[in-house]
């Protein structure tokens, strides 16, 4: 067959088959990955999403650095269990700054995407500290070192800065106040300008002492504040509209 | 024929296919060992340690370990054997053949020190940070160029089909591990970076990276293998040559497109999920093509396939891959991942690919080269191979069957629903159903190790040069086998 003859060269000429593999491979990726750069097609205009506090991104890095994506999806499924047991199915807009995404692929504990407001402060605590304590059937570890580790608060501007660089609309004065922002949502009105910090980031973020130690900002302070606010921006009623809008 | 192939008679360099041999069997051992960690965790929590030994944290050190060491490993050792041979020369370049060696191992302990210490990227089989990445990319462009160059100046005309194989999945694996790695650290003395990509793109970026280590990582390089060792031990020649062509061809053309199904119902764009679903299921014909291809190879020599081991592990192998192939496009299927994600099923999937495909042809282009690079005429032992195939084959379907009951029926659970509507059960419940599930396997993965250990032995004995006292009994009453 002369497709076959014609196949000879590519098995003569190692470069030309090189060259051919490459073409053939990156086809598909193409297609597939370059229309999502056209953002409008591809995230809903919701109200309410905004880049995270520094202590929530604090909190983001911790869930990061312990594999909490492991085990725990952040992406409710458009199917009527998911919906009953965790809340409004996952929109593009709730994880578009995060870099990268954590919408996880195994449920070996539950699902976190709307985790935010669910629990107490306290609940958590205990929860992490030892899961068994509050759920005897629990598999997951136990994180109580989280208490004792202060949290990293003074490269924060430095990590603000870098999430700006790719993109995340984070204003000079927010990185400028990072470390200030971070102190004063983990500690409510104890350390740093509440005001301050609700003026850049909204009235709404949650400012008290997470972890129940006042004198100290612990790595359990940032990442209950990275949990509460999971799934909470979104303010739903105007995402209603957008949606009967578009039908 | 087999003692001849070592490096005195022929000039080839097998120093450093011996290097990447070994490096291939003691990283599987701790793979092996670190998956059967994190299985007994998911069944006795109180064995997480925190923190460097929580699941979290180990579970991509397993991943890792057994994809991109025991794996990465075994494709440099069999990509450099297989090239020379086929080629009819020396690998180019001793030194930079050495640095690829080196340089491997030394992404392989920063990456694995990473894990632990909590740096990570988050991006499932993508976790080593930026300057690891950086690190591998050097070291990739050194084994592209090593096996390119080899190529190049072969002294047969045309370049055999395995070597298709190896080089679309060096050169592919280069370029998913520069798109889905791009980021920007956050100070250049730190270990932490923020990818350039968020949310959405960031996951289909994710996913046309991940679902593309399995399709050119884990299938590609060792079809590779394939290509090369199941006509070898058969001493037959491929089955169809238009057959590698086509399937060569379409197989790495529709992987690529595969990526999306593990996106599914997500915030990612529908038509983007559609995609993925039907590329998926065309896939099921290029990786059955590689199958028959592989199977009808031993035609006319189906006789082999009883007495010999080595060659039933590659069978058994290629069986594997044709199982867990057809499982794919059925789990990429929209309606049938709906149930299928987020459980144990996925895991399941994973490991009859990477267990009796991957696992299992390694194994078998192991017992065939260990002899041949150590310059011994024979294994220590045919039988210890047989018990090897047989403990680790019962290994995988403990697993793989623990992993069906327990993903469809958690699946199944999450959306049960009681007389009055609501959900039958409680997220909590469907974990305690699990523990049975959990302990069947890790048990499995136990057989499986066990295998891999009277491989070693084997191995140990054979570079030693002994012959088992019973079988060198047989080949002497029988005379040496052809």
């Amino acid at each position: 067959m002369s497709w076959m003859n014609k196949h000879e060269k590519l098995e003569r000429n190692s470069i030309l088959l090189l060259g051919f593999i490459i073409v053939t491979v990156l086809v598909g990726g193409i297609v597939e990955i370059v229309p999502l750069f056209r953002m409008e097609t591809v995230i809903e205009p919701v109200e309410g999403v905004r880049p995270y506090t520094p202590l929530e991104l604090a909190g983001y890095n911790i869930y990061i650095r312990e594999g909490c994506y492991n085990c725990h999806s952040q992406q409710i499924r458009p199917l009527r269990d998911e919906v009953v047991r965790y809340g409004h199915y996952s929109l593009a807009a709730e994880s578009m700054y995060d870099h990268p995404f954590q919408w996880g692929s195994k449920r070996t504990g539950p699902d976190l995407a709307r985790v935010g407001g669910k629990y107490s402060d306290e609940w958590h605590k205990a929860h992490l500290k030892e899961p068994r304590d509050l759920v005897p059937e629990s598999i997951m570890p136990s994180y109580a070192f989280l208490m004792k580790k202060g949290a990293k608060l003074y490269d924060l501007p430095d990590h603000l800065k870098a999430l700006r660089a790719v993109g995340v609309p984070y204003s000079d004065e927010m990185i400028k106040f990072a470390e200030k922002d971070a102190a004063a949502q983990a500690t409510g009105e104890g350390r740093g300008d509440k005001a301050g910090l609700q003026s850049r980031y909204g009235d709404n973020v949650n400012t008290r002492d997470f972890d129940g130690q006042p004198n100290m900002i612990s790595e359990m302070d940032a990442l209950i504040a990275y949990l509460q606010v999971l799934g909470t921006m979104v303010d739903f009623e105007s995402a209603e509209k957008v949606e009967g809008g578009a039908q | 024929m087999a003692s001849s192939d070592t490096t005195k008679a022929t000039g080839y360099n097998d120093d450093v296919v011996r290097l990447f041999t070994l490096a291939t069997i003691f990283w599987g051992i701790v793979g092996f060992l670190v998956g059967i960690l994190i299985a007994a965790q998911l069944a006795f929590p109180d064995l997480n340690i925190e923190p460097y030994l929580n699941f979290g944290r180990l579970r991509p050190l397993h991943t890792s370990a057994v994809i991109f060491a025991f794996g990465g490993n075994a494709l440099f050792a069999t990509s450099y054997y297989v090239v020379q041979r086929t080629c009819g020369v020396r690998l180019w370049n001793d030194k930079l053949a050495n640095f690829t060696f080196w340089g491997y191992q030394f992404f392989i302990v920063i990456a694995a020190l990473g894990y632990v210490t909590g740096v990570t990227q988050s991006k499932e089989y993508a976790e080593p940070e930026w300057y690891a990445d950086l690190w591998l990319t050097i070291v990739w462009v050194a084994y592209l160029l090593v096996f390119l160059m080899t190529c190049i100046k072969r002294k047969e005309p045309h370049l055999y089909v395995a070597n298709w194989f190896y080089l679309a999945f060096i050169i592919t694996v280069a370029v998913l591990h520069l798109g889905n790695n791009m980021s920007i650290p956050v100070d250049i003395m730190g270990a932490k970076s923020y990818s350039v990509f968020a949310g959405v793109q960031s996951a289909m970026i994710q996913w046309w990276y991940g679902h593309n280590a399995v399709g050119f990582f884990l299938t590609a390089g060792f079809l590779g293998m394939m290509y090369y060792f199941v006509p070898k031990e058969a001493n037959r020649p491929v089955y169809s040559y238009r057959l590698s062509i086509v399937h060569f061809w379409s197989l790495i053309f529709i992987y690529i497109w595969a990526g999306p199904h593990h996106l599914h119902y997500t915030a990612l764009p529908d038509w983007a999920q559609t995609l993925g679903m039907t590329f998926s299921i065309m896939l099921w014909m290029p990786s059955w093509g590689g199958m028959i291809n592989g199977v009808m190879t031993l035609s006319g020599a189906w006789h082999k396939l009883r007495e010999n081991p080595v060659l039933q592990f590659m069978i058994i192998a290629l069986a594997f891959y044709g199982m867990s192939t057809f499982e794919g496009p059925l789990m990429s299927i929209r309606a049938v991942n709906s149930l299928s994600h987020y459980t144990d099923w996925t895991i399941g999937h994973v490991h009859s690919g990477a267990l009796g495909w991957v696992g299992f042809i390694t194994f078998g282009a192991l017992y065939y080269m260990v002899p041949r690079l150590w310059g011994r005429d024979r294994l220590y032992s045919t039988k210890l191979v047989s018990m090897h195939l047989w403990i680790a084959t019962i290994g995988i379907v403990f697993y793989i069957a623990a992993m069906w009951v327990s993903g469809i029926m958690q699946g199944l659970m999450w959306r049960s629903y009681d007389g009055m509507g609501f959900l039958e059960y409680s997220f909590v419940e469907t974990v305690m159903a699990m523990k049975p599930f959990y302990i069947i396997r890790m048990l499995g993965g136990v057989l499986y190790l066990t295998g891999a250990l009277i491989m070693v032995y084997n191995f140990w004995r054979t570079i030693r040069g002994d012959v088992s006292a019973k079988e060198l009994n047989q080949i002497n009453t029988q005379g040496a086998p052809a």
